[in-house]
């Protein structure tokens, strides 16, 4: 009877998706003409970013600037995230005692390569979130590379050891700066998150103002906060 | 031409994997077609002019979310209808 | 890649069935696995395949027929005019991590779940019930 009853609710969803067939057509501008007048909000982005706020990519200038507030909520739901992670999986402070991450050590090929790899991955996280404001990239996708070199290393070695207080440390330090430079600009401007005036010119390394200070801090914590995870994750007591 | 037939190729891997992924009962391999749903996804992204969006699907869905789940069978169990627990010993 | 929108001018009605009905496709399938199938996990799962299909509709939503990435490169500043709608893409980036993070933490859940009632069938945690 319940499975009746589903299927009949999958076909009325579907049928009312499918009506993004007729209602919104693939392919067309919804833009408008970006002009001195124009009248959507992306003509608007689009004619502000370059002149204004000296930002090569519009969707870091968006997600940082125009958006910042929303950026914040973002990270504040990661940070939560992993709490509640630590804390539904109770992991202790001190070290456990008969944890076995492995049940047998990797082979030499994949520890050597591991070992050769994890600078070259921590590079190019760290590359790509320090140039988000010219090429595609930025504060989320940096960290996550970064991570990914962190979980590469606990999967190799028995005894590689991450320090949960180093990662606090940087996750709250990098928290803390982000707010602060909103702060910032609600003392100097009149609002919160405020770009400064003086930003630079066009696609070069130092331009936007706050924008890539905002996404270096938003890339140190989110790869602290992904590092967390999965360390929390692989450390789990087996039941006995 | 042969742009229409690869299109379409990848469209037609991205529904059959989310099928595969929900019918089948051994769930190593669910979580696999999981992680094949996004690096399609990864490659359309790329292909509708969105750079970001690509970059953070391909480095959030195919390794973070795939380990955590794998990390999730190695606590629970394999197969997803057992009368008993079948908790895997060597993983 | 301007070989998608060639393949797109010529062959709309393709390409447009084919984008959004497998978004759609994903929607239906990972909320069939959401509501009959009975392991933690395999939920878990039909969870993730519908925020995977939410966010190919919103991308899709926001492409322009001839438009180009948004990114003011050296050497193509001027092409302003032709540039794809960023807004949703911008609502994409964020809604892939909040996935993640949603993700994480009913992981999380099943395992707890899993170490106290030694069973991974939602049928028999039934110590609610009377």
């Amino acid at each position: 009877m319940k499975k009746v009853f589903v299927l009949i609710l999958l076909a009325v969803v579907g049928l009312y998706l499918s009506n993004t067939f007729n209602l919104i057509s693939f392919g067309d501008n919804r833009v408008g003409e970006v002009v001195e007048e124009t009248t959507t909000v992306s003509g608007y982005y689009l004619k502000e970013t370059p002149t204004k706020s000296e930002v090569a990519n519009v969707v870091t200038a968006i997600v940082v600037n125009y958006r910042g507030f929303d950026t914040l909520g973002e990270v504040t739901v990661l940070f939560l995230a992993t709490t509640g992670l630590g804390s539904i999986l109770f992991r202790r402070k001190e070290e456990e005692e008969g944890v076995e991450r492995l049940s047998k050590p990797a082979s030499s090929l994949v520890s050597t390569g591991s070992r050769i790899l994890f600078p070259l991955v921590v590079l190019l996280g760290v590359y790509v979130f320090i140039h988000g404001h010219l090429t595609p990239g930025g504060g989320f996708q940096g960290g996550a590379i970064i991570a990914t070199g962190f979980l590469l290393m606990l999967i190799s070695y028995k005894n590689y050891k991450v320090s949960h207080s180093t990662l606090g440390w940087v996750e709250s330090f990098a928290g803390i700066s982000f707010v602060l430079i909103g702060f910032w600009g609600l003392i100097s401007s009149h609002s919160f998150l405020q770009n400064i005036p003086q930003v630079g010119e066009l696609n070069s390394l130092i331009s936007g103002g706050v924008i890539p200070i905002i996404y270096i801090a938003v890339g140190f914590k989110v790869a602290a906060e992904l590092t967390g995870v999965l360390d929390i994750l692989l450390n789990i007591k087996p039941k006995k | 031409m042969m742009a229409l037939i690869a299109f379409s190729l990848m469209a037609i891997v991205l529904v059959a994997a989310a099928i595969y992924a929900v019918l089948q009962k051994d769930l190593l391999y669910a979580v696999i077609s999981t992680g094949v749903i996004s690096v399609v996804l990864s490659v359309f992204f790329f292909l509708m002019q969105a750079p970001d969006v690509a970059l953070t699907e391909a480095a959030i869905g195919i390794a973070l979310t795939t380990i955590i789940f794998i990390i999730t069978i190695r606590n629970t169990t394999r197969y997803e209808d057992d009368p008993k627990d079948n908790t895997l010993e060597k993983f | 890649m301007h070989s998608f929108d060639q393949v797109f001018t010529q062959y709309q009605d393709i390409v447009t069935t084919g984008v959004y009905g497998s978004a759609i496709g994903l929607i239906i399938i990972g909320l069939y696995a959401v509501l009959l199938k009975k392991n933690l996990t395999k939920i878990v799962i039909g969870l993730s395949i519908i925020d995977a299909g939410i966010h190919l509709l919103f991308v899709a939503i926001g492409y322009i027929q001839g438009g180009t990435a948004p990114i003011f490169s050296p050497g193509h500043e001027g092409e302003i005019q032709k540039m794809v709608d960023p807004v949703p893409q911008a609502l994409v980036l964020t809604a892939i991590v909040i996935g993640f993070a949603v993700t994480a933490v009913a992981l999380s859940l099943v395992i707890r779940l899993y170490k106290h009632h030694n069973t991974s069938n939602i049928d028999q945690i039934k110590s609610l019930k009377w």
